[in-house]
């Protein structure tokens, strides 16, 4: 088993899946069905193959493991593949989802289905090879490449302003992957290696770390988003086809958190340590910021995503408190927010198929006609609020817990999300769902069917068993997660004493 | 045993939840409510046998929760008096209220979902109640707040109902708000959030005498915004967040304001969330933290002013209230102030007492107030009602009985009275014998309460069973007396408020010092309730003076004659006393503006920021400036840029020949 390449294999399955399809015909409803079905294959086997890693994967190891490294351009770079603790759960929830995408997309798109399925496929490959690569180069083409065919989707499928939020997501996401890709020059030029296992041992001098930390930040914070880049993504989320919301919901914006666990914090300790007032700043106003605009919205999707940057401050805050409640609630809220966003915008995608539109004011009374769609939807939204007993929930404290034995301003301004949070979801939950039914169009409306109850139902179990036992999560995690800390720790510790050292000879 | 007792009722829910068409609803309705007898049957042989056998605190451990770190939370029960009281007063009234639903709600459409939520809402109380840490105490805390959410907007096509709902969850988040922070400081002070390591490190914090505390400089064992606390200054931020939490969900003083609109949903509900259990929930906390409350002698005044304000304030409001639902949820209100007076003076057991009567007569008086409800058509003014009492007699004497208990008749002194009479007079007797710098205050203010209590409870009497009936002749000829299914639990319930109290106050409030050493309650409480060194307060209200025994008594009476007179003897004088005080009248008619405080401070203001923040923040400063700003001036630019290829021959010339003479012009002076 150890000879398998199981991470070159689950990475690239659907990559190889694509390159079938991109050989089918779409020319009738036969040959779409085909393709559907091939996708669907292709995603399921693939999630299948990636339980296998977290089957063979040792809780007790801090370090990669499953590592793959093969020399590539001369002494420059390798294909180095490897996960760990944090990275090997992002692996499981890419692949979990895509099956969902994939027959989310079943009915709603009807034109250029193979493009459509090969975009998606390409994606899937780079989004896990962006948390399973373990050199520099590699994590920037897989991190660069995934933007293309996200890209498309927007822009080929989506709404009536696709193409301005399509180049707005472009446009802003590159912009910040210029500066992180000089960053990794520096780093090169430096260290002598484009290998992550390497440079994680590597300490940069502190005024270097300073400018790498916010070339890499001004990536990351795009792609997280935080405030006061994050306006690309209500655009894009609105314009997106439903699977195409899933997925930038709830894995491309992982990849933000996912950078500055494996790289921010634990490369540039020193800087990350000078840098996190900012980082909390930015993540409370963000959470405060971001709630309250949610609350003026008019259009679902784009409150939904409001509430997603809301989180993602609870990430960012917690990834720089630098503690183990912190670090470990920030990968639990991301996961979690992963498994809620995405449904949230599965049961969007429900009622927009129906009719067409993502107008608040359009719906009301739902229950009357969608009872099951009416719990299903509650589920989620209480998840989202972070109810106790959800998987929003344990995050989101932990994230809280670890904030407050560093900051407690921080965690007081932050501690107000829970009833803004509160106040948006309830409020939208009650104008789609709850009231009488009086509108004409809604009449004739229908509850979910089989496909969409197989998509839902599994979500909502999983939102549930996680909230009432996370264990196996941070099983998982714990061993790297504490391994990171330690390094951190001791990095914080001996730059404070070169600094008191300098001191000394200067006094 | 336990288990069962806990999560039968969450069997009933998924059952009745998941498969509402393959059991029907008949079939929903037994087994919800079968499961909730046998809990309740088993939640009785549990406070016999561990509450009088003297038996240890016991912990029983279910499954992991959350680890992380040193932070480790195991969802498992703490077993001991304080929790098997609650587990009586929630089952109890819990299955009482799903036999009573059977018949209350028999003309709905969704009876499975309603039985499904009641014993969604019993589970999660059952957690809370049970819990050993604080964390779970939190997930039944939030789990009984989404059902009663949902039970709220249960009539989901009333949009009253939906805004009372959100109303009732949003404002117990601003509770759960300081809650949550509560958590985080207790985990910073104890390094742990489960009871057991809590209550056995308390001690740690008690105030150090001044001699003492010279020696060596205080400690900072909290940075709390800034504030570098001491143990003492710690422990009391932390209560007080805690308390910010009781607050919340006990509907105190300045967030009480969901209570009342809460009578939306259907009467059964208000019977058991809203006035026997869930409400009872902060004050549970406080007793259950009651070793620490003792170490922040501050946070204990403060529970005792909000608690006396509480009283006082919704027993003015209920004075005036027409809704007979809300006439009884301001009493709630106000019965709940009591308890929290109980809890700041000291006196836990008084407060775990009268919250237990409380539970009876209280319940009794809501699904009382239901059969009325349901037998004049779905009324609740009382203004369209009145002469009911031969109609429905049963109700009636059962009403009769709820309001003796409550406004807490019997002869001082002795040992004969009602419910309430034990529970409510040993409140306002710990008032008068604590120590507490704002006791003084809370006993006048207790003991006026009392006075509004019988006039606003004998009040809903007369105006609702007496007199010549106000309603329609078309409503009072389908007047009826209710089905047995909705009439047996309140002869259960008018039991209970009657024996209660003469039965258990030997043992809730018994002074016994037996077997007493530190951290010992008395014989029946043990150590599930503690009371600090200085805390004599279970003594010393056994001696207070005869005439603070009389004076709610006295109270009760003058209430009842006021009453009396203005309701049955001269009906006119109500509305001419009104119309003497106009500005008195609205004040209190209007829940002393409240709402409409709030509406204008909150509301408003928050929806102004967020519609600015989007459409100034987002759209005009960030997009504006950013992406969208420097798109639009880069087509500017190359706009220009366009406009300078004008293919003259003479525009190139020009712009040639100044820039060669710029060229040799730098040249000349620059290059020297």
């Amino acid at each position: 088993m150890s000879e398998w390449p199981l991470l070159s294999v689950v990475t690239f399955v659907p990559a190889f899946g694509a390159l079938i399809i991109l050989f089918m015909s779409d020319s009738d409803e036969t040959s779409r069905r085909n393709i559907r079905n091939v996708t669907l294959f292709v995603t399921l086997l693939n999630f299948v193959l990636s339980l296998g890693i977290w089957w063979s994967f040792d809780n007790s190891v801090a370090g990669f493991q499953m590592v793959e490294k093969v020399p590539w351009i001369g002494n420059f770079m390798s294909y180095h593949l490897g996960v760990d603790g944090i990275s090997m759960l992002f692996i499981i929830l890419t692949t979990f989802l895509m099956p969902f995408c994939i027959l989310a997309s079943w009915d709603s798109v009807q034109d250029r289905v193979r493009e459509y399925m090969v975009a998606f496929l390409i994606l899937e490959t780079t989004m896990i090879g962006v948390f399973c690569a373990l050199d520099l180069v590699m994590f920037y083409i897989f991190f660069e490449a995934g933007l293309i065919p996200m890209f498309l989707i927007i822009g080929v499928w989506g709404g009536k302003r696709r193409v301005y939020a399509s180049f707005k997501f472009f446009l802003y996401t590159l912009l910040g992957s210029v500066l992180m890709l000089l960053a990794m020059m520096a780093m090169y030029w430096h260290a002598g290696t484009t290998d992550i296992v390497e440079l994680l041992n590597h300490s940069f001098p502190a005024s270097m770390q300073t400018w790498l930390w916010l070339a890499f930040f001004a990536s990351f914070a795009v792609k997280m988003p935080m405030w006061p880049v994050h306006t690309w993504l209500p655009d894009a989320h609105v314009e997106a086809p439903t699977a195409g919301s899933v997925v930038l919901a709830a894995i491309l914006l992982k990849m933000g958190g996912y950078g500055f666990l494996r790289f921010s914090l634990p490369m540039f300790p020193l800087a990350s340590a000078d840098f996190a007032p900012l980082v909390f700043t930015l993540s409370v106003v963000a959470i405060i910021y971001t709630s309250l605009v949610a609350l003026a919205q008019t259009d679902i999707k784009k409150l939904i995503a409001y509430s997603s940057v809301a989180h993602m401050g609870f990430v960012t805050m917690g990834i720089f408190a630098a503690n183990v409640y912190g670090i470990e609630g920030a990968i639990y809220q991301m996961l979690s927010h992963g498994l809620v966003s995405g449904a949230l915008f599965l049961c969007v995608g429900v009622v927009y198929d129906r009719m067409h539109t993502r107008e608040i004011a359009a719906y009301g009374g739902l229950v009357n006609r969608m009872p099951h769609y009416a719990v299903v939807f509650m589920v989620f939204t209480m998840a989202n609020v972070g109810l106790p007993g959800t998987s929003g929930f344990v995050g989101e404290f932990l994230t809280l817990l670890g904030i407050f034995q560093v900051n407690t301003w921080v965690a007081l301004f932050a501690a107000t999300g829970v009833v803004l949070s509160a106040a948006y979801a309830l409020w939208l939950y009650r104008r789609v769902i709850f009231g009488t039914l009086d509108k004409e169009s809604l009449k004739s409306i229908l509850d979910l069917n089989t496909r969409e109850k197989a998509i839902l139902y599994p979500l909502v179990v999983l939102v549930i068993f996680f909230g009432v036992y996370p264990a196996p999560i941070f099983d998982v995690m714990s061993a790297s997660v504490d391994q990171l800390i330690n390094n951190y720790q001791a990095a914080i510790e001996a730059g404070s004493q070169t600094a008191e050292a300098v001191m000394e000879k200067q006094g | 045993m336990y288990q069962l007792i806990v999560f039968l009722p969450l069997a009933g829910f998924l059952a009745a939840g998941l498969f509402p068409k393959s059991l029907g609803v008949k079939g929903s309705e037994y087994i919800t409510t079968g499961f909730l007898i046998i809990s309740a049957i088993l939640s009785w042989i549990a406070f016999f046998t561990h509450a009088f056998s003297g038996a240890e605190v016991q912990q029983i451990d279910v499954l992991r929760w959350i680890n992380s770190g040193s932070l480790d939370i195991n969802w498992s029960f703490r077993i001991d008096t304080l929790t098997v009281v609650m587990l009586v007063v929630v089952n109890t009234v819990s299955s009482l209220v799903h036999v009573y639903s059977i018949g209350y709600m028999h003309h709905d459409p969704h009876r499975p979902r309603f039985f499904a939520y009641l014993s969604l809402f019993t589970f999660a109380m059952l957690m809370l109640v049970t819990s050993d840490n604080l964390l779970q105490m939190f997930f039944g805390w939030e789990g009984v707040g989404l059902a009663s959410y949902l039970l709220i907007g249960f009539w989901y096509k009333k949009p009253s109902a939906n805004a009372a709902a959100i109303k009732a969850f949003i404002v117990n988040r601003v509770g759960d708000f300081g809650f949550i922070l509560g958590i985080f400081g207790v985990y910073v002070l104890f390094n742990s959030i489960e009871l057991s390591t809590i209550f056995a490190n308390a001690a740690d914090f008690r105030h150090v005498e001044e001699g003492a505390a010279a020696a060596e400089a205080p400690e900072t064992v909290l940075n709390f915004l800034g504030y570098h606390l001491d143990r003492t200054d710690a422990l009391t931020v932390v209560c007080l967040l805690l308390f910010m939490g009781a607050m919340g969900k006990s509907a105190q003083f300045l967030l009480h304001t969901w209570l009342p609109d809460a009578m939306e949903g259907p009467t059964p509900v208000s019977a058991l969330i809203h006035a026997a259990t869930m409400v009872t929930a902060g004050v549970f906390l406080v007793a259950r933290m009651s070793p620490l409350y003792e170490y922040a002698p501050t946070a204990l005044v403060i529970v005792t002013i909000f608690g006396a304000v509480t009283a006082f304030f919704a027993a003015t409001v209920g004075l005036v209230q027409n809704d007979i639902k809300r006439v009884i949820a301001y009493s709630t209100c106000s019965q709940l102030g009591y308890m929290f007076v109980a809890l700041g003076v000291g006196a836990y057991g008084a407060a775990i007492f009268h919250l237990f009567t409380h539970a009876f007569f209280k319940a009794l008086l809501f699904l009382g107030a239901g059969a009325v409800i349901h037998a004049v058509s779905d009324e609740q003014d009382m203004r369209r009602m009145g002469g009911l009492r031969r109609h429905i007699p049963i109700t009636y004497w059962m009403m009769i009985i709820g309001t003796v208990a409550l406004t807490g008749l019997g002869i001082p002194g002795t040992y004969i009275g009602t419910a309430g009479f034990f529970s409510k007079d040993a409140i306002i007797e710990s008032a008068f014998a604590a120590t507490n710098p704002a006791a003084t205050m809370a006993f006048t203010m207790l003991v006026v309460a009392a006075l509004f209590t019988s006039f606003y409870s004998w009040r809903l009497i007369f105006m609702t069973f007496h007199g010549k009936p106000r309603a329609s002749a078309e409503v009072m000829s389908h007047v009826h007396e209710s089905p047995n299914v909705m009439l047996v639990p309140l002869y259960i319930l008018a039991a209970g408020a009657l024996v209660v109290g003469v039965i258990f106050y030997g043992s809730f409030l018994g002074h016994d010092t037996q077997g007493h050493h530190e951290g010992w309650y008395n014989a029946f409480w043990r150590t599930a309730l503690f009371a600090g060194p200085g805390n004599e307060i279970l003594d010393k209200f056994h001696y207070v003076p005869l005439w603070v025994k009389w004076s709610p008594f006295v109270m009760m009476a003058i209430g009842f004659f006021t009453a009396y007179v203005f309701y049955i003897r001269n009906p006119r004088l109500p509305k001419q006393l009104a119309a003497s005080q106009p500005v008195l009248y609205a004040f209190l008619l209007n829940k002393w503006y409240f709402d409409e405080i709030y509406d204008f401070l909150f509301v408003r203001p928050t929806k102004r920021i967020a519609k600015f923040l989007w459409i100034r923040g987002d759209g005009w400063l960030i997009d504006g400036f950013g992406p969208d700003g420097v798109s639009a001036r880069v087509l500017d630019m190359t706009n220009r840029v366009v406009k300078l290829q004008s293919g003259y021959i003479y525009h190139y010339a020009f712009a040639m020949l100044i820039g060669v003479a710029a060229l040799i012009t730098w040249a000349m002076f620059g290059g020297i």
